[in-house]
């Protein structure tokens, strides 16, 4: 009785603490309120003309003026990327209560055609309706005074000078350029993370990729302000002040405009990538990925047919194979594997090993391309010839381990660095990698058979062009390395200061000078009498190179007769180089997929582009194939 | 006989309904509907969308409704724990909408579990209190303590400080009126005053930014203050009468950012002036006075508290919407009830007006 008693004592306790203090909330709630009552009486009746006067002068309204964006050159001075100003017939939707008749109604002032239609129904649906959007770009003169006679009949309808991006060479350089296109919510997201949402009030388009979007910030300026009055309906009277816009700054790039439209002339309709890099500063010379696309079609909103046929194509154009292409390096491989060898002491130059056409592992029997074998074999010979049982045999005798770990260090297998968005890893093998890539146990042990013909630039391999370029190129600077780089310096638009991009090598990589003199000498080699020999006969410098072949697929013993393979089952041909030797000025990776052998497509293309590159020597047309017998060694 | 089956139709759909919260929030809802018309009809009328929202939210309410709080109780625990674990996943998983991380990808939709909390919160706490009611110590208002601070850390991490102030109001609350100390009340207040110069140098630039503007608007005409300053002109230029409905003039020229959803009020101020402003608070303490006679009413300890919380909630709400937008609180992301536009909240809103109703209908059940 007494234990209840308690327990009913303490519950009409506890309601009433609660209902005490339910009190005292409602006294917060009202005390907070009629603190907002005060305010609203503040500002409703004690303020009132003062705020009635601000809303009055609110009919001045701040406009924002658009900054010219940065022109982009190259390294003399040849425009990349520029604007031009023109006249736009712009529809504001929600000012007008009838879309479509209006743009039929314009349509009888001025040309309208259905593609014009089209890109506008796309905007309207991207963008929020109080924007203005252009119905009709680059009027003409004559349009711009018709529309002007006409203008009363079109409330909402206004024509307007903007400025347009324009990429004079047209689709050379596109992949490096990259283009702009139409601000989506996406990318407001990027705008607005880095807090820089008021300086593009007023901008409507934005780098999408490349150099555009990599710059973005550079190339985009400080928007000015204009202040104008406007009536009630929101119709601009006159101007009352005007902070000037500062324009973007100015991207001078490391890469030669002329090289690089020769290089992609080289290719003519081949698939293919190039990366020619300056070994002394890390500069690109030429970024080639080939099919180009025309960067000027995305400008004011690329076409639903044109977006498609370069989407749907099977060559994908806008693939940059140069930094997102992954391939087996196949030999291009072997100059590495030869350097790493002589730096851990695994083989000395002069070392030989006799190759009957085959190397056994385990019961197995690893081809080499030539029949019969290369007889006995020292470093020299290995990389002339390319024998591959040489480096199968390396490669046993290095593991898995040495490999990844030198490779590693001259940057295959991962991103370079390079100054454009999205570059590819590709693939650089280790125990490390495989675990990490499969998922039964049984799949993440690598065995050893499988590091013989990662000896050869085959198996797991994969590298980006860029970063084979960036291998060559290291090797030809005696291992000084750089990250490569297309934009050589940013001019300020305001002071004229120009700011260096990556000056600074990147790290020295600590090899004996004879070490690299061997592998060097080698490559000359290759270029003199073997196979690179034939693509620079009779060239007026002296260079290095080493010709590649990757596997598209695997033969399985059978033979390999390019002429009775399908196109697009035909090995890719790759070709790296640098020249002068004595003090290189270019190192180049070069890459025709499904060019066959690199001896055939790719080093003739290497040729040409050093020809101009050091003698000025203009080509006549596409590299020809250099015609060679099937049993050319690789 | 087809006149009784009506009427017993007609019993059974109001049974749970309580008459005086559905009069306010229909009053609340009319304003708030024809303010989002003004306020969107130049470009991309909302009235119709926030209609149907308001339909599913009717719905909601009238389901939780028919809930006892019994059952209500058993999905304390469970709500709570899902709760945290998709603000973890928002931790790991979620993705980033203007800087902050608050959604939460699930495929075919996303949804943002801060929402959740606001319910989850009281709910749990209500729930925690009532098991421990008859040997309430000072241990278990540590323990209520964690529970609310470990949620509301989460969500102001994310960061959205405008929930994590609803949240962590939402649960102070109930902690407030299952009895705590006054002396730790106190307390807190004098730590947390002199902890307020390390606070500052935690938050993020864009909350101190926020801050700052508050006191000195006029420092960032362009970016934060921009909002505060076009506000208060609209409210103050509205007057005793204000400019009448659709004849806003800082809300049709757009100088109000974001006008149909937080900034709602400036656009209603400015055509409904201070008799509409006056109306609006009458109607939100009428709202808030029905809440609080439930709770007193409410049979059990966790019917009290948790009643209690969200009618509290609810002013917090309406309070610091309309003290933002008219400049005497710093901007954060907290719509005002009924009126703003957004699905999501509204259904928040309705669910816990739902749970209002179930304490106030079923009370006599209990005491049966």
């Amino acid at each position: 009785m007494g234990l209840r008693h308690t327990s009913l004592n303490t519950r009409d306790s506890e309601l009433d603490r609660f209902r005490f203090r339910l009190g005292i909330a409602s006294a917060a709630v009202l005390l907070c309120f009629t603190i907002l009552i005060a305010r609203f009486f503040y500002l409703q009746v004690v303020q009132h003309d003062y705020y009635t006067t601000r809303a009055e002068d609110n009919r001045i309204s701040l406009v924002p003026i658009v900054p010219n964006r940065g022109v982009i050159v190259d390294r003399s001075g040849a425009v990349l990327a520029r604007n031009y100003s023109a006249f736009t017939l712009e529809i504001t939707p929600s000012k007008v209560s009838d879309l479509d008749a209006t743009i039929e109604a314009l349509g009888q002032v001025i040309e309208v055609l259905p593609k014009d239609r089209k890109r506008f129904r796309k905007l309207l649906e991207e963008s929020k309706t109080f924007e203005s959007l252009p119905i009709r770009t680059r009027l003409s003169d004559e349009e711009v005074a018709k529309f002007a006679a006409n203008r009363f009949r079109f409330p909402g309808v206004e024509v307007r000078a903007r400025l347009f991006r324009q990429y004079p060479m047209g689709s050379v350089a596109s992949h490096a350029l990259g283009y702009i296109g139409r601000i989506t919510t996406r990318d407001l997201e990027v705008i607005e993370r880095n807090e820089v949402l008021a300086n593009y009030k007023g901008t409507d388009h934005m780098g999408k990729t490349g150099l555009e979007q990599r710059y973005e910030f550079q190339l985009h300026g400080e928007t000015g302000y204009e202040q104008v009055e406007i009536d009630a309906g929101g119709r601009a009277i006159r101007s009352l002040a005007r902070t000037a816009p500062i324009p973007g700054n100015n991207l001078t790039l490391t890469l030669d405009a002329k090289l690089q439209e020769i290089t992609e002339k080289a290719f003519g309709d081949r698939r293919g990538a190039l990366v020619a890099i300056e070994p002394s500063t890390g500069g690109i010379l030429a970024l080639v990925s080939t099919p180009t696309y025309d960067p000027n079609l995305f400008v004011d909103g690329i076409r639903t047919d044109d977006w498609d046929l370069l989407n749907n194509s099977p060559d994908k154009p806008m693939v940059n194979r140069a930094l997102n292409g992954a391939y087996p390096p196949g030999s291009t491989f072997k100059p590495f594997m030869a350097l790493a060898a002589l730096e851990i002491g695994k083989r000395t130059p002069s070392q030989t090993i006799s190759d009957p056409g085959f190397y056994n592992f385990g019961g197995h029997h690893f081809r080499d391309d030539k029949k019969g074998g290369h007889g006995t074999v020292d470093m020299y010979k290995s990389i002339v010839h390319s024998c591959d049982t040489y480096y199968y045999m390396l490669a046993n005798d290095m593991g898995i381990d040495n490999i990844s770990r030198f490779m590693g260090s001259i940057g295959l297998g991962s991103r370079t660095g390079i100054d454009i968005e999205g570059e590819s890893e590709g693939v650089l093998p280790s125990q490390d990698w495989k675990k990490r890539r499969f998922k039964r146990p049984e799949q993440q042990k690598w065995y050893a058979g499988e590091t013989i013909s990662i000896g050869i630039g085959q198996g797991y391999n994969a590298y980006t062009p860029i970063q084979l370029a960036q291998a060559i190129a290291t090797v030809a600077n005696d291992g000084v390395m750089f990250r490569p780089h297309l934009v050589k310096y940013i001019t300020d638009s305001k002071t004229g200061e120009k700011t260096m991009i990556e000056p600074q090598p990147l790290r020295t990589l600590p090899w004996k000078s004879q070490n690299i003199e061997t592998i060097k000498k080698a490559l000359v080699g290759v270029n003199k009498e073997g196979t690179g020999a034939r693509a620079f006969a009779g060239a007026g410098y002296e260079s290095g190179g080493k010709t590649g072949t990757a596997q598209v697929f695997s033969l399985k013993g059978s033979e390999y007769r390019a002429g009775k393979l399908k196109q697009e089952l035909r090995d890719h041909a790759l070709f790296i180089a640098f020249a002068p030797v004595d003090k290189p000025k270019i190192a180049i990776a070069v890459l025709v997929e499904n060019g066959g052998f690199g001896a055939q497509s790719a080093a003739p293309i290497a040729r040409m582009v050093f020809d101009y590159y050091l003698l000025g020597k203009l080509p006549k047309g596409a590299a020809q194939e250099v015609q060679t017998d099937e049993e050319e060694e690789e | 006989m087809l006149f009784q089956l009506l009427r017993r139709f007609w019993v059974g759909l109001v049974e749970h309904l309580d008459g005086p919260l559905l009069v306010i929030t229909a009053a609340l809802m009319l304003c708030g509907l024809a303010t989002v018309y003004s306020a969107t009809y130049d470009a991309n009328n909302r009235a119709l969308s926030q209609l149907l929202n308001m339909c599913v939210g009717l719905c909601v309410m009238w389901a939780v409704a028919q809930l006892p709080p019994q059952k209500l109780m058993r999905f304390a625990v469970p709500l709570y724990l899902i709760g945290v674990i998709l603000l973890l996943g928002v931790f790991f998983f979620g993705i980033k909408v203007n800087g902050a991380k608050r959604w939460l990808p699930l495929g075919f939709t996303r949804i943002q579990p801060s929402e959740i909390m606001k319910i989850a919160m009281p709910l749990m706490l209500a729930w925690y209190f009532h098991k421990y009611e008859a040997a309430l110590k000072f241990r278990h208002f540590i323990i209520a303590g964690l529970l609310l601070i470990v949620p509301f850390g989460m969500i102001a991490k994310q960061p959205d400080l405008g929930t994590a102030i609803l949240v962590g109001a939402a649960g102070f609350y109930v902690i407030f009126f299952a009895g705590l100390p006054w002396k730790v009340i106190f307390g807190m207040v004098v730590a947390g005053a002199s902890a307020a110069p390390f606070v500052w140098t935690m938050l993020h630039d864009y909350q101190r930014k926020r801050i700052l503007t508050l006191i000195d608007p006029t420092t960032d005409p362009l970016g934060s203050g921009y909002h505060i300053i076009q506000s208060t002109i609209a409210i103050g230029s509205g007057g005793g009468f204000g400019k009448g409905w659709l004849a806003g003039t800082q809300t049709h020229l757009e100088f109000i950012p974001e006008r149909h959803t937080d900034f709602i009020f400036a656009v209603f101020s400015e055509e409904r002036g201070l008799l509409g402003n006056s109306l609006l608070v009458v109607l939100y303490t009428l709202l808030i006075v029905r809440g609080m006679m439930i709770a007193a009413n409410a049979s059990t300890l966790f019917s009290r508290v948790l009643a209690g919380s969200i009618t509290l909630s609810f002013f917090t709400y309406a309070f610091v919407n309309m003290g933002m937008v008219s400049g005497i609180l710093p901007v954060v992301g907290v719509p005002l009830p009924f009126m703003s536009y957004g699905g999501t909240a509204l259904v928040t809103l309705f669910l816990a007006l739902g749970i209002l109703m179930s304490i106030q209908t079923h009370r006599m059940l209990v005491k049966k």
